[in-house]
């Protein structure tokens, strides 16, 4: 399947929002959706960490992991072709790592270089490590822009504005989330149903809204 | 007696989806069919005996062997570590679901890797394995995975119902009725989970009262 850059990012924002049809990121859509501050806060920390943390995994997997004539055993130490390891197997415990001490990166140079930037993002930062939206765009990057470990034509711009999409559609689903939640609080909704049991009712009603884009899917 | 209730504590009264709203995102993603949350369970409850039990171990070793100093200097680096032991045990589970059960691992996808960031496993081997010893923490997984799979069930047996007519395969109400197609699609899952939430607590206050 050819995708086209305009394709990808309507896809991802709206047909395949990360939330609401893949189910990706749901404990921060909970858990950070009762503030129009902190929601905007924790989308722009997450569509951040989505785009570096895409970046950083494609360079590993077509450098590192994967058995092809890109790979740096080829390259740099003349391996024959087909004595090169094949590490695509440790696809998922070398994502999380990058993850993880991407996270902790970003936010130590955050706090050095711009503390404005570090007092909006910074509480949002540490939750990110363990966010299955940033594990997922990874490893979705990995299995639709390759092919048998050999990245597809355009793999490294598609898998960029795939991440970059996909944050920006989080972030405008926590904001419309935000919004109707700060309604919530103030409606008068049967006792046991308060709180998170409603949450996900407005969440059902808003993917089914969700559901109308699907009719401009290109596939 | 104390294992058991470790155990049981699991499956209603600590339930990981229902009562911690844990691990929600592989809940709401796999329980379109019956067969998928199973697999997913089973898949979860592994990984989730296995990192406990690796875990209360190392924590007794860590203990036993270290000095005042490292174990300050092993503390601080423990979430790393509980990291790297829980994404072994999943990538185990990944290559063995590849091989043994093809079907099964092409439609549970990108979940499977995912299981490393669910909630539940890392909570558990954090909030409970690192102070408890071998046995109870086996124990504790082992309930934790049950009631993650029964949970799982309970949300895919309404959706898959209502959504095809069907349980696993075999058509459970045939004749005039027309599925509802919204349930085995997501907004289906959402709907669903908001409504057994309300459910539990609306029980555990009807409960309390009496």
């Amino acid at each position: 399947m050819e995708y086209g850059i305009f394709q990808l990012i309507i896809m991802s924002i709206f047909v395949n929002n990360f939330v609401l049809s893949r189910f990706l990121g749901l404990c921060p859509y909970m858990g950070v959706s009762k503030q129009l501050d902190s929601a905007l806060g924790m989308g722009m920390a997450v569509t951040f960490v989505m785009t570096m943390a895409s970046m950083v995994t494609w360079v590993l997997y077509s450098f590192f992991l994967a058995p092809t004539y890109q790979s740096v055993f080829y390259l740099l130490f003349d391996t024959p072709i087909d004595k090169i390891p094949d590490l695509t197997f440790l696809r998922t415990i070398v994502f999380i790592l990058v993850i993880a001490s991407l996270v902790q990166f970003i936010e130590m140079y955050i706090q050095k270089v711009s503390p404005t930037l570090y007092k909006a993002l910074g509480i949002y930062l540490p939750l990110i490590t363990t966010n299955c939206a940033i594990l997922g765009v990874t490893v979705l990057n990995i299995d639709m822009f390759f092919k048998d470990g050999l990245p597809l034509d355009n793999s490294f711009i598609h898998t960029l504005v795939q991440a970059f999409a996909s944050g920006i559609g989080f972030t405008i689903v926590l904001i419309l989330m935000a919004g109707i939640r700060e309604k919530l609080e103030l409606a008068n909704i049967p006792k046991p149903f308060r709180g998170l049991p409603i949450a996900f009712i407005v969440a059902g009603l808003m993917s089914i809204a969700f559901l109308g884009f699907a009719g401009m899917s290109v596939e | 007696m104390s294992l058991l209730t470790e155990f049981y504590k699991g499956i209603y009264k600590e339930n990981p989806v229902f009562r911690l709203a844990l691990g929600l995102c592989p809940t709401l993603a796999v329980s379109s069919s019956i067969i998928n949350a199973i697999g997913m369970g089973a898949a979860t409850t592994f990984v989730l005996v296995c990192s406990n039990t690796i875990v209360a171990l190392l924590m007794f070793l860590f203990n036993k062997f270290l000095s005042e100093e490292g174990r300050k200097s092993i503390n601080k680096i423990r979430i790393p570590v509980f990291i790297v032991v829980i994404a072994s045990f999943v990538t185990i589970v990944e290559m063995v679901m590849a091989a043994y059960f093809p079907a099964l691992s092409e439609s549970l996808g990108i979940f499977i890797p995912l299981i490393v960031v669910n909630c539940i496993i890392l909570g558990r081997a954090e909030g409970f394995a690192s102070k408890n010893s071998i046995l109870p923490s086996m124990m504790d997984g082992l309930g934790m995975g049950v009631g993650f799979t029964l949970a799982l069930s309970a949300i895919a047996f309404l959706r898959e119902l209502l959504g095809s007519g069907q349980l696993i395969g075999q058509t459970i109400i045939g004749g005039g009725f027309k599925p509802v197609l919204l349930m085995v699609l997501p907004p289906g899952a959402f709907l669903v989970i908001g409504i057994y939430l309300g459910f539990f607590n609306w029980l555990d206050s009807h409960r309390k009262q009496s």
